[in-house]
């Protein structure tokens, strides 16, 4: 940091360097006069108002970015009002009960006090969901069970759009009330990402409100793959698991049931299976969608060890819960995507990698388990447009 | 999929905006042609006439421009979803644009060679991305 005599002695520099420079393209006439003129006050400008005038760069930026936002939010909300109308056949307009469920939200419990914590947001989850569904039902009276479900998610996708473009305002009018660069930086700093995550949950609406399968859905096409042809069963809430003979071993299939948009109880229906065995599983190995890095390709698959499943972490916490208890080795494999890819059509690259995924489960199954050994695979994912 | 591109929204940019842009336009470019046909008699004038001219026209094209990118922005583009139906018995496949109702590992229309049950075997999107500028790491 210079000092305040040395800052005004480099500015006297400048400036003094500025004027000869003028003199010598112009000569000594007016617009050598105007020229300095100009400089001097835009200099003086930008060392008294520089921060302002950035802080007002970047509202603008804001701005542009909350103009898209709403127009996506508006889209969405759009959209899910003609879904509902055209699947559900309501008997009255469903546009006020769909504005007043976009306002909806989730207190989490309090963590003050950790102890089963995950008890209590498991029961404040599964009360959410039974209101979602119940207030599918009053919005869509016709609408079957698979195209329920479907809607409940296109309405979270809206709600998720509706909460973006809410904060972003939120920080836009701060900031423009404040007109303090810090408030309106923060948002500004994230604004790509933040964008791209809007754009899509826009694609996913679409997605949903067409029943069409999503990338994060990678893990139950893997498992779906995997049972197809086999009888199948429900073993936990919105989960079903077929008994399919692989590589010369039983392995207990479980996916989310389909063609629905359900991510189901994964964590349940894995301890459902283990128990119904009396703990004797050689090996579980789960299949999961996986957020990549940048310069990651699309579809690449990584192996590792541990309980592969995303969302609040109960289901993750039961499945670790029920390994320990029997000492099961958890094995992972998991499919790279961008949270854009995730939750938007399934792209060609993810679909292509699902038989490599298989490929890697049999070379892990065969390599640390036995035959005849009971195995479990528990692909995990919305199972949106996958039927079993 | 019958959408392929979603409505753009009510322009923002008000009209006196761009007839304001446009009137600048028209100023800066009278601006400089008057430079130029007094750059011999007084070079003075004809200087400061040309730096308005130029300033003038800089701004108003990058206006312009802001605008018209913005607007071409706010579009979502959803790109096609495809449907692949294959006949397990005759391994004929049929490739077509998804429809509402689809999932994978439905059973579909009878296959028109062997009048088999086909089966919706693949749904997926394909994406066309630019060609990537190239990473050595």
């Amino acid at each position: 940091m210079c000092s305040e005599g040395e800052f005004v002695s480099i500015t006297a520099a400048i400036l003094g360097l500025h004027s000869r420079i003028i003199q010598a393209q112009f000569g000594d006439t007016s617009v050598t006069w105007i020229l300095n003129v100009l400089f001097y006050v835009v200099f003086i400008v930008f060392i008294f108002y520089g921060q302002r005038l950035q802080t007002y760069v970047m509202i603008r930026e804001v701005e542009g970015s909350l103009y898209k936002l709403k127009h996506i939010k508006e889209e969405g909300r759009k959209i899910t009002i003609e879904t509902i109308k055209e699947i559900g056949k309501p008997q009255t307009d469903p546009t006020a009960r769909v504005d007043r469920f976009l306002e909806y939200f989730m207190i989490s419990p309090q963590s003050l006090d950790p102890a089963g914590i995950v008890w209590k947001l498991e029961h404040i989850l599964d009360v959410r969901d039974t209101r979602f569904k119940d207030e599918v039902k009053f919005m869509a009276p016709a609408a079957d069970e698979t195209q329920a479900n479907n809607l409940e998610n296109t309405l979270e996708a809206a709600m998720a759009l509706n909460f973006i473009y809410k904060v972003i305002r939120h920080f836009y009018l701060l900031g423009k009330k404040t007109l303090s660069l810090y408030v309106i930086m923060q948002i500004q700093m994230i604004l790509p990402m933040i964008m791209k995550e809007a754009e899509a949950y826009a694609n996913a609406l679409k997605a949903f409100a067409y029943g069409q399968p999503i990338g994060d859905g990678a893990g139950a096409l893997v498992a779906a793959k995997l049972m197809h042809g086999q009888e199948t069963r429900k073993i936990a809430k919105d989960c079903v698991v077929a008994s399919v003979p692989f590589e010369g071993r039983t392995a207990f299939v479980i996916k989310a049931e389909g063609p629905g948009g359900n991510v189901g109880k994964p964590g349940d229906a894995v301890k459902a299976v283990i128990e119904e065995n009396e703990g004797k599983i050689a090996m579980v190995v789960m299949i999961d969608a996986a957020l990549k890095l940048e310069g990651e390709g699309l579809g690449e698959l990584a192996e590792g060890v541990g309980a592969a499943i995303g969302g609040p972490g109960v289901d993750q916490y039961k499945i670790e819960d029920e390994i320990l208890k029997y000492h099961i080795p958890v094995n992972a494999v998991v499919i790279k995507e961008d949270i854009g890819d995730a939750v938007s059509p399934m792209r060609k690259e993810v679909f292509d990698s699902i038989d490599g995924v298989i490929e890697r489960i049999k070379e892990v199954v065969l390599e640390r388990t036995k035959e005849g050994d009971k195995i479990v695979i528990a692909g995990v994912g919305n199972s949106i447009g996958i039927g079993q | 999929m019958t959408e392929t591109q979603a409505s753009g929204p009510t322009p923002r940019i008000s009209s006196s905006v761009i007839i304001a842009v446009f009137v600048a336009l028209a100023l800066s470019f009278a601006a400089l042609i008057y430079a130029l046909s007094i750059l011999d008699q007084d070079y003075e004038a004809a200087s400061i006439f040309l730096i308005m001219g130029f300033l003038g026209v800089a701004l108003s094209t990058y206006v312009l421009f802001q605008t018209r990118r913005r607007l071409s922005k706010l579009k979502i583009a959803v790109p096609p979803v495809t449907t692949t139906i294959e006949c397990k018995k005759c391994g004929s496949k049929n490739v077509r644009e998804f429809q509402r109702g689809d999932y994978i590992f439905k059973e579909g229309e009878p296959c028109q060679k062997c009048n088999e049950k086909m089966l919706i075997t693949a749904i997926y999107r394909e994406v066309k991305e630019k060609e990537r500028e190239k990473i050595s790491f």
